[in-house]
């Protein structure tokens, strides 16, 4: 069935741009959730927008079903292939088409890396805010699916409050323009609504960003805690100072066992936790709050504090960090990432359920998170070469994502639903919230052939023909006529 | 005299509802009956029973904004949502705050800043009388301190606003610049679908990305998608001190430069205004620093040096900051669509201005709030609607732009405006792309709606277009301008084409279609006639 579009395919975006080859499909099997692999029954590499649509009407017409891919560095299945069908992959449409510095605004292809808009931008003073760990690699197309955070997005928000406009190819292979860059277009905010669908309403193929201005002065704070109780006192002490940091991340013993042994990055010997507390703005404002965060640090027990402003320094106490998820691979054959959410008021009380958890499990969890906002990434850790410990490692990671549940909290702060959370998310909303959700899906793609399988457990149907009643007629109800 | 069945089905459902009277009127548009549900189950039960017997039906808050958008085509019932006016939980360690639709705005900002915290929405202001600050300013925090305010505090139109209102709208002010608008701001949001069904979608917490975001959809829906029920947002602490630095500009050339300068400065503005009363007086900018009490003073003397000379330094808000969002009319000359000119009108009450320095030449008709146009149904000042109405009884536009554009937008502005013999108020967030046009009610209706299609014509031609001339950048959005008229005297109303080109009009009534596939909430109000 789908050989038959492989002519057309290659038509539309020449022979170097589609593979047939079985072993090169399977390069494309599976994006940063490696637990998941399917190879693409076709995989395509469009050039242009023209292009992409192209072959979403192809699809469409064809009633093959389709996926997008970025980078394929998701955490949450998002760009995992459909086994019949067609795997568009942006990574040849990386161009930075323009930067407006003085609207604030630059206009991008959607396979750019989130990096290289701020490497643009940089020039005239701006940066790109959301910074998820992965940004040299993560494309922006894919940022605007998963509506990614990063590190910094306490302060700057996630990619929905950077975004003014969207061209995307429809479901039904047609090219439109949602927003108009302004940020005040009239109509419905299908722009916030399309950011982080998960690709499930169309294909991104050109994003306007919104660029912020690079502050005046970034310091880093690294605070040695002797547990996690203590750090998370700070934390609230900051917040309810009133100081709302660029950053405030967590890491706990095993997370810094596991980042020094993968990059040595040196944090003080011993601490049961860290916590990096990065501050941007204007350099007065800064400098101020920083002996205030410093203060406050002492104040719920601080063991070691270390401050730093230059860049270089700054890289060093984030590379501990920003390496905590590859680095529990040195200490663990095996782990799941989680990406759960609790307020955080409720952060010490989950971290110290989860502790208890890893205790009668014997599952070892390693915990980084954004402690600013309750954003957690507990690493549960296990051996794939014992028999259980997989299923035993899933038990707990459930649990987990249920202990977020029950504080009130989210089963993904950044890292999406795609295939890995579907199972959950009937715990967060129920049937007529889902049915609700869907009906967007519906309007967008009544066909089903946009990533089909992602985020929703159990699909609508969208058969349903707009005007149709779902009650009586008021006359046959009233008894005034009948209806035969 | 025998018992409205359908009233009686009402009834049942939400035991608050009862049969019209003159003030519930939308847009001039009379409704058979109105109904205050107190709970979402009483809302869901209403909304299937105006399901069930056809209604269309339009949600109502505070009826701040309620001559916003087109009149409805079909208005049978309107739901008030003043009975479910709670504000339900404040998470003050989370920073995030639960409330019912009905809630004002102004009663949400007590209740947020006796913790030191705000909803960072524009409008309307915290009132002076609240003194809660987070610790480290002490109890000294200035008269001029809290967040920008009209002449007495909220101004009478703008107390009602209500949370729901103020997201269906998409309303927002000068601090958009910093924090958003109720889209950014809003991180849950449960609703009531036109055939009775309630769902929810984000949360409580600000990160969270689990399923679809309704909210995003819901918000500046003009109720034409369901009755938006409950909601929370994410908050941010009061700032202990905020000031403002003022210049005047000579022409749009000036003005551009001034917000330009502040908007790329490392100052961290959180809002910058503009403000030109008539083609014949200098623009005004203004700029908000908050902060605490050191950085701000620190970062307004930069901001002085760097505006240049004239610039000036204040601690309370000017006399027409945060207009149009803070319910003062702005019209231009009285005499609009005559031929000369008059005194500039001056346009409220109450208003006291510090920084105007203009005699007030107050015109009876354009000034009192309890006008109202003939026909229109509106009652007069005190009457739920009527002070809104009346107050906002001019044309107002919206204009929305790439900021690099100011400069072009402002000349065509004025080229349109001259073109139809009005003289409009001009102003608004010019850094964040949007400034507002105003014109006095007394304008000719032809001369508005000519107004309004010559602007458009000059937007579609590219003539506010932010890319230089010299190096076009062939594949952004084909439109980088828009010009939305928020609401008009029914007259001039009548005449035009409120909303204009909307991108992707067919997707969103495909969206329509499959939420309201009835078409019988809040139809024709919105945007594509939707």
């Amino acid at each position: 069935m789908i050989k038959q579009l492989i002519p057309r395919m290659t038509e539309i975006c020449g022979p170097d741009g589609v593979i047939t080859d079985p072993a090169e499909l399977r390069t494309y099997e599976t994006d940063g959730l490696t637990s998941h692999r399917v190879t693409p029954a076709l995989v395509v590499l469009p050039r242009t927008a023209e292009e992409v649509a192209a072959v979403v009407a192809e699809c469409a017409a064809a009633k093959v079903p389709f996926v997008a891919r970025g980078s394929g560095t998701g955490l949450s299945g998002g760009a995992l292939p459909h086994a019949e069908g067609v795997l568009i992959v942006t990574s040849k449409m990386r161009r930075i088409i323009a930067v407006d510095p003085a609207s604030q605004r630059a206009v991008v292809e959607p396979g750019c890396t989130n990096l290289s808009v701020s490497e643009a931008a940089r020039p005239f003073g701006y940066f790109y805010a959301p910074d998820p760990s992965s940004q040299v690699v993560c494309s922006v197309g894919g940022n605007v699916a998963e509506n990614s955070g990063g590190a910094h997005c306490l302060k700057h928000g996630f990619t929905v409050h950077h975004i003014t406009g969207l061209e995307i190819v429809t479901p039904s292979g047609e090219l439109t323009w949602l927003g108009d860059g302004t940020g005040a277009a009239p109509g419905y905010d299908l722009l916030g609504a399309f950011t982080g669908s998960e690709g499930t309403l169309g294909i991104v193929t050109k994003v306007v960003v919104k660029l912020t201005k690079i502050p005046q002065l970034v310091k880093c704070l690294l605070a040695a805690f002797e547990t996690t109780g203590a750090g998370g006192n700070a934390v609230s002490a900051i917040i309810g100072a009133g100081i709302v940091p660029a950053a405030i991340e967590m890491m706990d013993a095993l997370a810094i066992e596991a980042a020094e042994a993968a990059v040595s990055c040196r944090y003080p010997e011993g601490a049961g936790a860290v916590l990096i507390v990065e501050l941007d703005g204007p350099q007065g404002d800064v400098e101020r709050e920083c002996a205030a965060v410093r203060a406050l640090c002492e104040q719920a027990g601080a063991t070691e504090i270390r401050e730093a402003d230059d860049p270089a320094e700054r890289a060093a106490i984030w590379v501990g960090r920003r390496s905590a998820f590859a680095a529990v691979g040195r200490i663990a054959p095996a782990y799941i990432v989680q990406d759960g959410v609790v307020p955080r008021t409720a952060l010490g009380a989950v971290l110290d359920r989860i502790a208890e958890l890893s205790a009668e499990s014997g599952i070892r969890v390693a915990n980084v998170f954004h402690a600013g906002d309750g954003n957690l990434h507990p690493l549960v850790l296990y051996d794939d070469s014992v028999p259980g410990a997989a299923e035993t490692a899933e038990t707990v990671s459930g649990a987990i994502l249920d202990l977020c549940i029950t504080h009130g909290g989210s089963i993904t702060g950044e890292h999406g639903v795609g295939v890995d959370k579907s199972q959950y998310l009937p715990k967060m909303f129920d049937a007529d919230d889902l049915d609700t959700m869907q009906l967007l899906r519906c309007a967008f793609d009544p066909a089903s052939l946009c990533n089909p399988g992602k985020i929703f457990p159990t699909p609508r149907l969208c058969g349903e023909v707009p005007g149709a009643r779902r009650a009586p007629h008021p006359l046959v109800a009233s008894g005034q006529a009948d209806q035969f | 005299m025998g018992a409205d069945p359908v009233l009686e089905a009402l009834a049942a459902a939400c035991p608050a509802a009862r049969a019209a009277r003159p003030e519930d009127a939308v847009a001039g548009v009379m409704p058979r009956f109105a109904a205050s549900p107190a709970t979402v189950a009483e809302a869901s039960e209403l909304l299937r029973a105006a399901a069930a017997h056809d209604l269309a039906v339009v949600p109502r808050g505070g009826g701040s904004k309620l001559a916003w958008g087109a009149p409805p085509r079909r208005c049978d019932l309107v739901v008030d949502t003043r009975a479910m006016d709670q504000v339900l939980e404040h998470a003050a360690g989370d920073l995030v705050v639960r409330a019912q639709a009905g809630a004002s705005l102004a009663q949400l900002g007590e209740v947020l800043a006796g913790a030191g915290q705000q909803l960072a929405l524009d409008p309307p202001p915290v009132p002076r009388a609240v003194a809660g600050t987070r610790g480290g300013s002490g109890a000294g925090a200035s008269a001029g301190s809290e967040a920008p305010s009209g002449a007495n505090g909220a101004a009478p139109q703008w107390r009602g606003a209500t949370v729901g209102g103020t997201l269906a709208t998409g309303a927002a002010g000068p601090r958009r610049l910093r924090y958003g608008t109720p889209r950014d701001l809003l991180i849950g949001i449960t609703v009531v679908r036109a055939d009775g069904t309630v769902a929810h979608s984000g949360g409580k917490v600000v990160k969270n990305v689990a399923g679809y975001d309704l909210g995003k959809l819901f918000t500046g829906s003009f109720g034409t998608l369901g009755l938006i029920v409950e909601a929370v947002f994410r908050l941010h602490p009061r700032p202990a001190s905020a000031a403002y630095v003022t210049v005047d500009c000579d022409g749009p050339g000036e003005a551009y430069y001034a917000v330009a300068a502040a908007a790329g400065s490392e100052l961290a503005p959180s809002a910058i205004e503009l403000d030109r009363p008539a083609r014949d007086q200098p623009f005004r900018v203004a700029v908000l620093l908050e902060g605490d009490p050191d950085g701000t003073a620190e970062r307004t003397g930069l901001m002085g040096t760097l505006l240049g000379k004239g610039a000036a330094t204040q601690p309370a808000a000017p006399g027409w900051w945060g207009w149009p969002a803070n319910g003062q009319p702005r019209h231009g000359q009285p005499g609009n669509g005559q031929p000369g000119g008059g005194q500039p009108g001056s346009s409220q009450l109450s208003d006291s201005r510090p920084s105007d320095s203009r005699p007030s030449d107050s015109r009876p008709s354009d000034s009192r709030p309890s006008d109202s146009q003939p026909g229109d149904g509106r009652s007069g000042a005190g009457q739920p609607g009527g002070a809104a109405d009346a107050g906002q009884a001019g044309t107002l536009i919206r204009i929305g732009f790439w900021a690099a554009g100011l400069p072009r937008i402002l000349r065509a502005v004025d080229a349109a405006a001259l073109a139809a013999g009005l003289d409009p108020a001009v102003g608004g967030s010019a850094a964040a792309g949007v400034i507002y046009a105003a014109v006095g009610p007394g304008a000719d209706p032809a001369a508005v709606a000519a107004f309004v299609s010559g602007l458009r014509e000059a937007l579609a031609r590219g003539d506010g277009d932010a890319r230089p001339a010299s190096a076009p950048v062939p594949d952004g959005p084909p439109v980088l301008a828009s010009a939305v008229v928020v609401h008009a005297p029914p007259r001039a109303r009548d005449l035009m084409d409120l909303w204009g080109p909307v991108p992707s009009l067919s997707l969103m009534r495909a969206v329509k279609d499959q939420f309201d596939p009835g078409h019988r909430m809040a139809p024709g109000r919105f945007a594509g006639g939707i």
